[in-house]
């Protein structure tokens, strides 16, 4: 296996629990094995499922145990079955045990390839955590994942686990969740592991690096605060810009019949002179002209050579200065990052102190930098602290290129305090903005930020992954709609009155229903809410095929009841419950009341609103009993 | 740096940034620089804040800030045409010979012309002869029906004549620091002077032709632009308080305000920006940074220094037919052939048509350093076509600020598309005028597929990482406190390899012999560093940090590097061994070269210190041309 070729082995979670959330981790995988197919066809991937029913996997016939555990797709070369294979994931019935499905995909990736071979190895994880795991034979499940950990550190795999959080999270899952999160969590203590926890599709999407690049150091030597004190350092890029795939030219000039036939292009460069267009001057005979007005100066590469700037290679701190003397705005480029020489402790306690000292004092770094011996030009940057909070993960710098004089203009621009009451806000209208920016917060403090750069993928690369699908339907309103869908979240009318929600939409009918509730400007509001979402939830139970709605209606449930426990208006939930219940049974729709009782849902008690005629224990055996009464 | 051939063809829709550049050459600008030359601008002195410099004239700092000007423009823009032209002078030379009126100029170039490098080098000479061949004298004199802006003026709109209004921005720049012209002319006579100037002023003007003014203020008195100028250059109520004179009180000050003015403000887009459903606004943006590159690279014949075209052509690889511009592109997808035409590919790209669109708000901590990808571009509301823009930024602006929140919105271009990030600025004022305009930076966002974990690479799988202690991180800011630079600004430092590059150019194309040598400002202070409290601190942290051990630490480094070319020499070694082995001119001269493996040829050229590169071609034409065969 080749250096930069990667063998990727998919461990998903099917059980019950994570069903919803299948069609989305379908759309993913099948992107990850699309994007191969452009970027690195040669790479390998395997898919193991758990939670299944039944059990297929060559450890449980060697050694027995790892039920459950189904090798749905043995390692081999992408293709475009796989696709297929990973677009109808089989669905599970039982709650699967992720430690069993780890240790499968590192056997297969064992035994697929020794030791000796220097390609990529990664696992990558994506389940809700929510089903506990078995107790090992021996010793403690701690014991278990070190001896796990160890065997990836000494084979060279990686782990990334995606963990999907929802909101809905019922109370005796949380002990589980809990310790399965510390066990996850023991891993990138233990050896070369990420976790990443998500709560939507769009950052299940982005949490995936679907594509892995080898990094490569743009500079190793010295930074250099003075000539006495040089600490080694590496310099890697942070970010640079993903580009579309350059396509290869197509000629159709060969013959259908030609099976071989590669259709492609050459291209020829010929140099004339632009007086006689029949006499070629080879190339060689060429020299750069350089335009200074109308002026063109020829000057051969040699003389260029002997007079061009020639900076040593280097790169060193001209000094400290206040964070606040840099604007954001003054970034120029992408970013570098700077990291201690991974061999040298001492480069490494030397990084660590000045980026935490930077850090407390609100100081920057200029650095005048040099990467390679023979650059035409020197870099002029700001490096800022990256103090990591990870025990694994070293401190260290990022390095953003600063303007030079000559790369800026300066315009005037009119004071916004200068100009006539005519373009300015009024308080009303400043009110109203300032509450805009509020509601359409997309960093709540309780919640995942939105849109978070790091688990955004971008829309125009996604879309060329799917280039099958592109041919029968070119266009990108999908994705489009993705974003829009974060948007639209409320009706906003910014000139008019602030920000108010009238109608709870289909897109994100729980916080429409919130924002409703908590309208102050007429009791009436609280009524409509809760009418409206009476209907919505309705419409959805009776709408679902097969239970595919259960899942929303369940969220739509939960938020009902919050509100008409926050609002004292107990009977309204405990009403529509019972009505709805009548409704399901009289049409053949039990399964969501089952559904529901599996889920924990009870009526509003007396303990958690003073003005309901329901006992707790009444509550609680509601759907139970509903439940039990036909048998 | 360099353009190569090849280059110029790449398919550059992908690139963002020239679309900038493209921008920037779209349009040129016929400028005509009026500098009032009456001895008043001679005569008021500016100090000057550092002490080791001369005070200046009002008139030697338009012409430094002239040369200034047109230095950036032969650089960026040099397909824009100027004329520099004097007026209250002794000597008149102009196509109308009008009195009091000087246009300079060099040989060879028309009065309105591209800059070129002899034209800045008179320039920056003129104090030596000025006196001599110009002269200054006041124009207007009463009692006399001359005028001397009147003729300016007119020369100045004669000039620009050339060129259609359309394609090119015709601008007038007056600099004067006398504010009332006609002041010593009495009764009917400065009415009609006055009327008759404006008269001339609003003909330019009808013909497309801007005209800007820059006003020099003297210490004592500012310059008051309602005496006179208010009415030459259109300046009504509102606008009319906004117009700050350049003051200021050192003369860094004043070029530094000058400077802003004249450069035109550039639109590089007019975007809607959308802000809720319903709610667009209108909105402008502007280029503050962007990197200035070196000018562009024309290819010439070196026999006769003529320029050579570069003729394409597309060669089938199957048939060898020569073909047409090929219509399609394609991308081997399952082992099949994807064909995508030129419409089709611009369609997957065009993810959005929309503009730019408000997704959200995140507190500024959210916007991590290393969000970025490319120079930032300032975002200012406009009303001239959605009525109350300006009002629902401004409020916005406020809003953010108040709340330290920035805005995400979506950017999207037909060619690129971009999740941004929307920095509200406040307007930052000092003594030398705006710092900061007050608006919005547009910072563009990277998407996870952009960013890279390269910090991760190493994460320890044994030990956990060492991290600094108490003590260390207050050596650390000890040392911090010790090398600190006051007052940094960005602006600070010029370009060294730009500024070389063009000084070297600047020198031949005047065929001058000894190159100039030019200061690179960025190297850092050797002697500061030098300072006894600075190298103790350096001391303390090194002591503190690496123990006694900095300095083997220092040597493992170099033990390293050399067992490194340790190990290529014996490779070399090897190879010279192995080569001897083989008879390679009676291979070359058999022609068997080719026969051999590409290790073996290897052996061959790594022997005599070849670069190994290349197919098998390449390696068998580089020994035998190395063989001299």
């Amino acid at each position: 296996m080749a250096r930069n070729k990667e063998a990727l082995v998919l461990l998903l979670d099917v059980g019950p629990s994570m069903h919803h959330l299948l069609p989305e981790v379908e759309k993913i995988c099948s992107m990850i094995v699309q994007k191969k197919l452009v970027y690195s066809k040669y790479d390998e991937v395997g898919v193991v499922l758990f939670g299944t029913e039944e059990t297929e996997n060559e450890l449980t016939m060697e050694v027995g145990g790892y039920e459950h555990v189904v090798v749905l797709q043995n390692i081999k070369v992408v293709d475009g079955d796989l696709v297929e294979t990973l677009k109808k994931i089989p669905r599970g019935t039982l709650p699967g045990d992720f430690l069993d499905a780890i240790v499968v995909g590192m056997d297969m990736l064992i035994k697929k390839y020794s030791s000796t071979n220097k390609g990529k190895k990664r696992l990558c994880l994506i389940t809700n955590g929510l089903s506990p795991i078995k107790d090992p034979y021996e010793g403690s499940k701690e014991d278990q994942v070190n001896a796990i950990a160890q065997q990836m550190t000494s084979h060279g795999m990686k782990l990334e686990s995606v963990v999907v959080r929802e909101s809905v999270v019922l109370d005796e899952n949380v002990s589980v969740m809990e310790e399965n999160d510390r066990i996850l969590n023991l891993f990138p203590k233990r050896t070369c592991a990420k976790m990443v926890f998500v709560e939507s599709s769009t950052s299940l999407l982005g949490a995936l690096k679907t594509r892995s690049i080898s990094p490569v150091t743009i500079f190793r030597g010295d930074l250099e605060i003075s000539p006495k004190l040089k600490i080694k350092v590496w310099v890697y890029k942070k970010t640079s810009e993903e580009k579309f795939p350059t396509l290869k030219k197509y000629s159709d000039k060969a013959p259908s019949t030609d099976k071989f036939a590669s259709h492609e292009v050459k291209v020829d460069f010929e140099y004339k002179s632009v007086e006689d267009a029949n006499k070629v001057v080879p190339p060689e005979q060429r020299i750069k002209g350089y335009q200074y007005g109308p002026q063109v100066v020829p000057i051969s590469a040699d003389e260029w050579d002997a007079v061009k700037f020639k900076p040593e290679k280097s790169v060193k701190v001209l000094g400290f200065t206040d964070s606040s003397n840099i604007m954001r705005h003054h970034y120029m480029k992408d970013v570098n990052i700077f990291i201690a020489d991974p061999g040298d402790q001492n480069a490494i306690l030397a990084v660590s102190a000045l980026a935490r000292a930077m850090k407390e004092m609100h100081k920057v770094a200029i650095l005048r930098c040099v990467w390679r011996q023979g650059q035409g030009n020197v870099v002029v940057g700001a490096l800022t602290p990256n103090v990591s909070d990870n025990d694994h993960v070293p401190d260290s710098f990022y390095f953003n290129v600063l303007p030079f004089a000559e790369d800026v203009r300066e315009f005037q621009f009119p004071s916004f305090s200068n100009l006539p009451a005519s373009l300015l806000p009024d308080e009303e209208q400043q009110e109203a903005a300032d509450n805009f920016v509020k509601m359409l917060d997309l960093a709540p403090s309780d919640k995942e930020e939105m849109l978070q750069p790091d688990f955004t993928p971008n829309p125009v690369l996604e879309l060329k992954k799917s280039m099958k699908r592109m041919r029968e339907k070119p266009s990108g309103s999908d994705e489009e709609d993705n974003y829009r869908r974060i948007t639209s979240k409320n009706k906003v009318d910014l000139i008019e009155n602030g920000v108010k929600v009238e109608k709870i939409g289909d897109l994100t009918p729980v916080q429409d229903f919130e924002l409703m509730m908590s309208r102050r400007d007429n009791p009436e509001w609280i009524n409509r809410a809760i009418t409206e979402m009476k209907n919505k939830i309705h419409d959805l139970i009776e709408d679902s095929i097969e239970g595919d709605n259960y899942p929303k209606a369940l969220d739509l449930l939960v938020a009902l009841r919050k509100g008409c426990i926050l609002e004292q208006e107990p009977k309204q939930f405990n009403d529509f419950l019972h009505q709805l219940c009548k409704f399901c049974l009289e049409h053949d729709l039990r399964s969501f009341c089952d559904f529901l009782a599996s889920k924990g849902i009870t009526l509003i008690s007396k303990t958690e609103a003073v003005d309901s005629d329901v006992t707790e224990e009444e509550a609680r055996n509601y759907l139970v009993k509903r439940e039990a009464k036909p048998e | 740096m360099e353009l190569d051939p090849d280059d110029v063809f790449r398919d550059d829709e992908d690139d963002p940034e020239n679309e900038a550049l493209r921008q920037r050459a779209s349009s040129k600008e016929l400028v005509v620089y009026l500098v009032d030359a009456s001895p008043k601008m001679f005569s008021t002195n500016c100090p000057s804040e550092q002490e080791d410099q001369k005070d200046e004239s009002h008139f030697r700092i338009a012409i430094s800030c002239i040369l200034e000007s047109l230095k950036t423009q032969i650089i960026n823009r040099s397909y824009d045409e100027v004329a520099v032209c004097f007026f209250n002078t002794r000597e008149k030379k102009n196509l109308q010979d009008l009195n009091s009126v000087f246009v300079f100029n060099v040989a060879d170039r028309e009065f309105l012309d591209r800059p070129t490098a002899k034209f800045i080098k008179e320039l920056s000479r003129l104090e030596e002869f000025f006196v001599k061949e110009i002269g200054s004298q006041h124009g207007i004199v009463s009692g006399s029906r001359e005028n001397s802006l009147y003729n300016a003026l007119w020369v100045a709109q004669a000039l620009l004549r050339k060129g259609s209004a359309k394609t090119a921005d015709k601008r007038i720049l007056i600099f004067t620091d006398e504010d009332d012209p006609f002041g010593n002319i009495k009764g009917g006579a400065k009415a009609d002077m006055t009327r008759t100037t404006l008269q001339r002023v609003k003909d330019a003007q009808d013909l497309g032709i801007s005209i800007e003014l820059l006003p020099l203020s003297q210490l004592d008195r500012e310059f008051n632009v309602s005496l006179f100028y208010a009415d030459l250059i259109g300046l009504q109520g509102e606008d009319l308080a906004q117009f700050v004179p350049a003051a200021g009180e050192r003369m860094e000050d004043m070029k530094y305000q000058l400077r802003k003015r004249m450069f035109k403000k550039r639109i590089v887009r007019k975007l809607t920006f959308s802000v809720a459903n319903g709610v667009s606004i209108e909105v402008h943006t502007y280029a503050f940074i962007r990197p200035t590159v070196l000018g562009s690279i024309t290819w010439l014949d070196s026999v006769t220094n003529q320029p050579i075209k570069i003729e394409r052509s597309f060669i089938c690889a199957d048939t060898g037919a020569l073909m047409q511009e090929p219509p399609k592109h394609f991308q081997t997808y399952k082992n099949q052939n994807v064909k995508f035409s030129v419409e089709e590919l611009s369609e997957i790209k065009r993810v959005s048509t929309g503009q730019l669109r408000l997704l959200g708000f995140k507190p500024l901590s959210c916007l991590k350093d290393y969000h970025n990808l490319r120079p930032s571009t300032f975002i200012f509301p406009s009303d001239e076509e959605v009525i109350g823009s300006t009002r629902i930024f401004i409020a916005l602006h406020r809003s953010m600020i108040r709340l330290n929140r920035f805005a995400v919105a979506f950017y999207g271009t037909s060619s690129h598309s971009q999740l941004v990030a929307l920095v509200a600025q406040e307007e930052i004022i000092d003594s030398g005028g705006q710092v900061e305009p007050p608006g919005m930076h547009m910072i563009c966002l990277p998407y996870s597929d952009d960013i890279r974990h390269a910090e991760e690479l190493h994460s320890g799988t044994n030990a956990a990482i060492p991290r600094a202690n108490e003590d260390q991180i207050k050596k650390a800011a000890a040392l911090i406190k010790r090398i600190d630079l006051k007052d940094f600004s960005v602006y600070q430092f010029a370009n060294p390899g730009l500024q070389r590059h063009y000084a070297i150019l600047q020198a031949l194309a005047l065929e001058e012999d000894d190159l100039p040598e030019i200061k690179d400002e960025t190297v850092p202070d050797e002697e500061g560093l030098a300072r006894p409290g600075v190298v103790k601190a350096i001391e303390e942290f090194k002591l503190s940090v690496y123990g006694d051990k900095y300095d083997e630490s220092d040597n493992a480094g170099h033990k390293k590097v050399s067992e490194a070319s340790k190990k290529r020499k014996a490779l070399a070694d090897g190879a010279v061994q192995k080569s001897a082995q083989y008879n390679w001119d009676a291979l070359a001269d058999s022609g068997k070269l080719k026969d051999l493996t590409v290790v073996e040829l290897k052996f061959y050229l790594s022997a005599h210190d070849l670069p190994v590169s290349g197919k098998k071609e390449d390696l068998v034409k580089r020994i035998l041309t190395h063989m001299g065969k």
